[in-house]
């Protein structure tokens, strides 16, 4: 006898995703997902936000990592409420994690909600969380090649932010490569050159998330 | 990537259409996978044969369909498989491309007794 079933694998996550959807959206909370490889500069880049917008916007900090506590012990110095999920092998955040981080973050005041996945271009971008936006970071020392090797990354993003651009006349990296190959998989990817160690570029990101943040309000 | 607990919920969604028609014995099941998904599908098949391996469902067929990557064009409303992650509009040269398929990871449907 044939069962016709038709249901997603991923429904588990997916409906968890959904519940936490909810629960943002019913707090006005804009929410981030923010992915690279390990050492592309997600925390830096956190670290630079914070300081620039956190008098303007309230935000608070999940950090996912496999082991350690060093990126929720370097965003809280920042003066912002932080807790640091650690996975012990999972190599990507899932809605489930988020959820049962919820006891540990108090969100009702919050507008901001930034989660920083686990530094890994392959995994973070199949399992939502329930976010507004997934935002991945690609920095210059990793090439330029990145766009046509990870495109699922790219085509699930929002923003691309390629960062140390400090660094251009050291490495052989072509912006305009990665540029163009992204927009062929992504055509409405906002892309932001930023250096996260100069400070370069970085206030067309602030603006960028000042104005996702004011539309959430509304 | 992550074919093991992919398999597990596979078993879980099994056995749990199984329990509601009340079927006993599990003879295949079909599964769609989307070209666009990172599940390999030769890892799927070996995972889900170690993890039923012994169970009731041991020796039950996984048959896997590589589903297409396809978008359409909200511009021009044409429908074309996407080539090498190419997302512009072949027709029109637009940008707003919604994926009809091929991100797919589901039981389509299972074969029992």
């Amino acid at each position: 006898m044939k069962i016709p079933v038709v249901r997603d694998i991923l429904e588990a996550n997916e409906r968890i995703a959904g519940q936490n959807r909810e629960l943002f959206d019913e707090n006005r909370l804009l929410v981030i997902n923010l992915m690279s490889a390990p050492g592309a500069g997600k925390t830096s880049l956190l670290e630079r936000s914070i300081d620039a917008l956190k008098n303007e916007i309230s935000m608070g900090i999940i950090e996912g990592d496999i082991q350690s506590s060093q990126d929720a012990e370097r965003v809280a110095r920042k003066g912002v409420p932080a807790v640091q999920i650690n996975t012990g092998g999972e190599c990507h955040l899932d809605g489930n994690m988020i959820r049962d981080a919820f006891k540990d973050l108090d969100f009702k005041g919050l507008q901001l909600l930034v989660i920083e996945n686990v530094g890994n271009l392959v995994c973070p971008a199949e399992f939502n969380m329930g976010e507004d936006y997934k935002i991945m970071m690609l920095s210059v020392t990793e090439g330029d090649d990145k766009p046509s090797k990870y495109p699922l990354m790219f085509r699930k993003s929002r923003v691309l932010l390629i960062n140390k651009i400090d660094l251009l006349p050291y490495v052989d990296c072509s912006m305009e490569r990665i540029e163009k190959e992204s927009r062929r998989i992504n055509p409405e990817l906002t892309i932001f050159r930023i250096s996260c160690k100069t400070g370069e570029g970085l206030n067309d990101w602030y603006s960028w998330l000042r104005e996702q943040v004011n539309n959430k309000k509304k | 990537m992550h074919e093991m607990s992919i398999a597990r919920s596979m078993i879980h969604i099994i056995e749990d259409e199984m329990h509601r028609h009340n079927a006993k014995v599990l003879r295949s099941v079909h599964v769609n996978v989307g070209r666009f998904s990172s599940i390999v599908p030769e890892a799927l098949s070996f995972c889900f044969e170690i993890m039923t391996k012994d169970t009731d469902i041991d020796g039950a067929r996984l048959v896997i369909d590589i589903i297409p990557l396809m978008g359409r064009c909200v511009s021009c409303d044409k429908e074309f498989e996407i080539t090498d992650y190419s997302f512009l509009c072949p027709f029109c040269g637009g940008i707003k491309v919604d994926t009809i398929s091929g991100q797919e990871l589901s039981v389509v449907g299972i074969e029992v007794d």
